[in-house]
């Protein structure tokens, strides 16, 4: 692939990055990342991987845009209310860069369909709300041996951690196995600060970038903690559990399946 | 004894557990919260057991959602 005179000046800024370059704008744009979430992580990572020129991007979201989305979940507009969430974010990805192909998956991750969509890209972003689809994005990134990048909001704090599977400490490694529904506070009962979606997803999409790139060092086996309140970032490091239950020395975690759909969130437990 | 908290440095008492420094922290769901003591991911199982030595450095680390919804 060569670049065109009209992606040369759209790629223009950071074609002058070394780390870019000619060569890393043709691997971005030959590379594919998937985005499981199209909402408050999800919508900043997509718009400026999108920007960037990564070739090809896939939204898995089974959800429509409601009202309540808009404080922080960027890519949907008012007239998006009720519009599939992949709908409202592929259309404002084609109008900002119409060179990047979008791939729509109209439905929530499971177990049945993770792994063969995860498999497809080079790069997986964890935009998920709930703490089953964490855990299951988790291990089909390890089975499907692909680099993904973790982050979770709460209020005005947020978590981010990069891993690249069997090689670096992974969520697993950490938190063992979700929590049970309800008894984690989530963004709906908490609330949190709409920003705090793009400074968290905004990092993923750079770690994405970063990853397709072979730029610098990845957030791995270090968890990027931000507290808002304070501004402040502090990084806990990190290192392989030998007794995590994925990818530990005796895994008890050998095929995908899905937790008990546990969710954060305490009206959706109810549904 | 002094020990740092997720970042902070903290008064507390000689010989505390994990367990009596999540309540003393006033940590909300202590049953959920991974404990990462001097670099080492604790198992749940041994926080009641667990001395948090002089000097110690503790992370707390808490489910975080968010996101999609
Ligand atoms: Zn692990």
């Amino acid at each position: 692939m060569t670049l065109d005179n009209e992606q040369i000046e759209r790629y223009s800024r950071q074609i002058l990055l070394r780390e870019v370059g000619g060569k890393g704008q043709e691997k971005l744009l030959a590379s594919r990342v998937l985005l499981v979430g199209a909402g408050g992580l999800g919508s900043p990572a997509a718009l400026y991987l999108a920007a960037a020129g990564v070739g090809t991007l896939g939204l898995i979201d089974g959800d429509r845009v409601d009202r309540t989305n808009l404080q922080r979940q960027i890519a949907h507009f008012t007239p998006d209310i009720g519009t599939p969430k992949v709908e409202s974010a592929a259309a404002k990805l084609a109008a900002l860069n119409p060179g990047v192909k979008i791939e729509t998956y109209t439905e929530h991750a499971t177990a049945d369909n993770i792994l063969e969509i995860a498999g497809r890209y080079d790069f997986v972003i964890d935009g998920t709300d709930n703490f089953s689809a964490k855990f299951l994005i988790n291990d089909a990134c390890y089975f499907a041996e692909r680099p993904f990048s973790h982050a979770g909001i709460l209020r005005f704090d947020g978590q981010l951690l990069t891993v690249l599977p069997g090689r670096t400490a992974c969520y697993r490694c950490l938190f063992g196995g979700p929590p049970p529904a309800g008894a984690v506070p989530s963004c709906s009962q908490a609330g949190v600060l709409g920003s705090m979606a793009g400074v968290i997803g905004c990092l993923q999409a750079t770690e994405a970038l970063k990853c397709l790139l072979g730029a610098g060092e990845l957030l791995t086996d270090r968890m990027l903690i931000f507290e808002a309140l304070a501004l402040r970032f502090r990084e806990v490091k990190l290192r392989r559990n030998p007794r995590c239950p994925l990818c530990g020395e005796n895994p008890t975690i050998t095929t995908l399946v899905e937790a008990d759909p546990v969710v954060c969130d305490l009206r959706e437990a109810r549904r | 004894m002094q020990i740092t908290v997720n970042g902070k440095s903290v008064q507390t008492r000689e010989g505390i557990t994990v367990t009596e420094l999540l309540v003393e922290q006033k940590v909300k769901t202590p049953e959920y919260v991974s404990v990462e003591l001097n670099g080492e991911i604790l198992d749940r199982e041994t926080f009641p057991a667990t001395v948090v030595p002089d000097g110690a450095t503790v992370e707390f680390l808490y489910f975080m959602g968010g996101g999609a919804r």
